[in-house]
């Protein structure tokens, strides 16, 4: 944690967090968030959280399963070439 | 996926147009997963969920004749299967009794990531920091895969907004690409990454206040 006033705080940095995943914030103000990442616990945490979140909800495609509705789809691809 | 119609598709669009079963047969196994986990962003379920998607299939065999490319074939499935869960999901909705008490703002935009009374106001030491910042996680892996953390995240989703659980729907879930999540729902590259922002917030939110109240915290 830093007291300069011109640095990005925690409630700032968690915002940022999805941009700096997806590679999407600006040089400066990538390396300004890493710069606090580096400094801060909490915000490592947090960053680390949403990780697992990710990890998380990826899993629950695991679990699904989707029967193919394959039959169904081409029964109504036959009907409906059968009447054009 | 691209924007535009591509050559494939221009071969798979014919081929579609010619009742070509195993084209057809190839585009249904490849899309029936997302379709059918889009649809349960809409519709409360499984059966339901799956009468959209086989909606879909005959609005796309029916309207493939008319379809002219502007999108690319993915896209406009995808636009097709939404027209159909958000309608059908509008109606079922007018069942429930709670629907009106949702939120003011659908999108959900103007909710920070974390709430504000977990940072310290101006008068603190350290204005804008962590006043109670989030506490690790023990073993993750394995509770993350478990039954209560399904159920936590399921419960999340379930009362995000609507775009944002379509976004977190295929990013997160389908493992879709920011490109081919966009396309699909047709959003701007900024509108994507902000649903995907609240909505991976709001989950982990979820999962913490269930992971700190099982540690007695």
């Amino acid at each position: 944690m830093s007291t300069a006033t011109d640095e990005m705080t925690c409630r700032e940095f968690v915002e940022l967090v999805t941009d700096l995943i997806e590679g999407q914030l600006a040089e400066g103000k990538r390396v300004e968030a890493l710069a606090h990442l580096a400094e801060c616990d909490g915000c490592a945490t947090y960053l680390e959280q949403i990780h697992q979140t990710i990890a998380g909800l990826r899993r629950l495609a695991d679990v699904d399963d989707f029967p193919r509705n394959r039959e169904q789809a081409l029964a109504a691809l036959r009907e409906l070439k059968r009447t054009k | 996926m691209t924007d535009t119609a591509t050559r494939d598709d221009a071969e798979l669009i014919a081929a579609v147009r010619r009742g070509d079963e195993a084209a057809f047969a190839g585009l249904v196994d490849e899309l029936t997963a997302p379709l059918t986990r889009l649809a349960l962003a809409h519709v409360p379920s499984r059966a339901v969920a799956d009468e959209v998607v086989q909606d879909t299939w005959v609005g796309v065999i029916r309207g493939i004749d008319r379809f002219e490319g502007r999108s690319s074939l993915r896209t406009w499935i995808f636009q097709i299967l939404l027209n159909n869960a958000r309608s059908r999901g509008q109606r079922e909705k007018r069942t429930l009794p709670f629907s009106s008490l949702r939120r003011h703002d659908p999108e959900g935009r103007d909710e920070p990531a974390v709430d504000a009374d977990r940072f310290q106001g101006r008068r603190g030491e350290y204005p804008g920091h962590w006043a109670r910042p989030p506490v690790e996680w023990d073993s993750p892996v394995e509770r993350l895969a478990g039954d209560a953390a399904r159920e936590v995240m399921l419960t999340a989703i379930a009362s995000l907004p609507e775009r944002q659980r379509e976004v977190l729907t295929l990013r997160d879930i389908q493992g879709y690409s920011a490109e081919e999540a966009r396309n699909a729902l047709e959003l701007s590259e900024t509108n994507q990454r902000v649903l995907l922002h609240r909505a991976r917030s709001k989950v982990r939110t979820a999962l913490e206040r269930h992971f700190d109240s099982e540690a007695g915290r």
